[in-house]
């Protein structure tokens, strides 16, 4: 019994070993035939289909990345594009204020020039018309005083005509100096 | 040396040939002995762990899976896609199934217990060569038609006429009946040839216990030999069922090839 589960040879057969035994080629054939169509049916699809899966996922992963990327640098394009455009906006705002604004100072300037002008002008005319007040009120009062100075010229004597005469010249030259 | 020892131990009868013939384990069919159920078994543990690693065909896989597809892509890669080419799918089948045949047999040789590489009966090597042959000549004949392929081995292009009468002999010889037999040869002298050795180291080691306290000793030398060639026949094991693979690649490619 020992002998059967190969731990021991048994003697009995002294055939050379290169000699087949007919019975062990048909076993061979068939065990292999039978592992061959067992692993064609059920092992080899099933890999090919995990290689075929793996493939898929990896490239569609990357398709997908790649995608991303583009839209993402179109974006960033954009955005660029936008931030340009909003700065040349910008630019030309200030430059359009700043010219405005020298407009406006300029008018300005010239309104305030015009008033000062109109305002001297003004003055100027009110200042003649008080002079012009003040010379009549001044012929008024130099005729009240000539009529004082008559009177008392003809209150004294008569005797120093000459220097009477001089008298009334000077007063009227001072009069008409200080017209 | 042998002198000596047939002195001491008279009774010590080395390993022969005989060693690999088994009575059958039940009844008297040839369908029972210990080579012929190893043979089933390996379909039966081959055939499961390549059928359930590719069960689920995860794009992420288990530790199974990866272990059985690292196999399945070593053979579909090197020795279908890298070999034959671009018509290599449809053989990868067929190649994968060799390959797993042949290893998980010849590893029976160091698996405990089971301790006998079954491809060391040269039947089933021949049973399994035979396939290879089928396919290599069918396929050959199918691309080519039998006409031109039997042309084409015959009469080689581009030699000299004269050559011819050497050259073809020798080309039929080898189409017809070199390569089947160097195929399932090869495999079954170097199972035959590794198991032989191993069973030196350890029957030496088991005789040499039951004599003197020297000997006693030195058994220790041979049992420390034989688990050492133990690894060295893992290896052998793996590289034949490789070679057996890697030939009948080698053969259909040639097979596929426009000129032999």
């Amino acid at each position: 019994m020992f002998s059967k589960f190969g731990f021991l040879a048994s003697a009995e057969a002294g055939a050379s070993p290169v000699i087949p035994k007919p019975a062990e080629i048909a076993v061979g054939f068939i065990a292999f035939g039978i592992l061959f169509l067992l692993i064609r049916a059920r092992a080899v699809p099933r890999f090919e289909k995990a290689y075929k899966d793996r493939t898929e996922a990896i490239e569609g992963g990357l398709e997908r990345a790649e995608v991303a990327q583009r839209e993402a640098a179109e974006a960033l394009q954009m955005y660029k594009a936008q931030l340009a455009d909003a700065r040349g906006e910008a630019a030309k705002l200030r430059e359009e204020a700043r010219a405005e604004g020298s407009v406006i100072l300029e008018q300005m300037r010239t309104t305030a020039q015009e008033e000062a002008t109109r305002i001297t002008a003004s003055a100027r005319t009110s200042i003649e018309a008080e002079r012009q007040v003040a010379f009549n009120s001044l012929l008024n009062e130099v005729g009240a005083l000539a009529t004082e100075l008559a009177s008392r010229i003809v209150g004294e004597s008569l005797d120093d005509a000459a220097r009477q005469s001089r008298v009334v010249e000077r007063f009227l030259e001072e009069v008409e100096k200080s017209k | 040396m042998r002198g000596v020892w047939s002195q001491a131990n008279p009774g010590f009868v080395p390993p022969s040939s005989a060693d690999f013939d088994f009575a059958p384990i039940f009844g008297d069919s040839i369908l029972f002995t210990k080579p012929v159920l190893l043979v089933f078994l390996s379909v039966i543990v081959a055939g499961s762990f390549f059928t359930l690693s590719a069960r689920k065909a995860a794009i992420v896989p288990s530790k199974l899976q990866f272990a059985g597809e690292s196999v399945y892509t070593f053979i579909r890669n090197e020795l279908g896609r890298d070999v034959i080419g671009p018509e290599f799918m449809r053989f990868v089948p067929f190649l994968f199934s060799l390959f797993i045949f042949i290893l998980t047999n010849n590893i029976f040789g160091i698996v405990p217990l089971l301790q006998f590489p079954t491809m060391s009966h040269i039947g089933f090597p021949i049973g399994v060569t035979i396939f290879s042959y089928v396919t290599y000549h069918y396929v050959a004949i199918k691309k080519h038609g039998f006409s031109k392929y039997v042309k084409d081995i015959c009469f080689m292009p581009g030699i000299p006429k004269p050559v011819y009468l050497i050259l073809t002999p020798v080309e039929l010889l080898t189409y017809l009946v070199t390569r089947p037999l160097t195929l399932s040869m090869r495999l079954f002298a170097n199972m035959f040839a590794g198991h032989l050795l191993l069973l030196v180291f350890t029957l030496g080691g088991e005789y040499l216990l039951t004599s003197g306290l020297i000997f006693k000793f030195l058994s220790l030398f041979s049992f420390g030999f034989a688990i050492g060639l133990s690894f060295f026949e893992l290896g052998i094991q793996a590289l034949q069922a490789y070679i057996f693979t890697l030939l009948t690649a080698l053969y259909i490619a040639g097979a596929l090839a426009d000129e032999h």
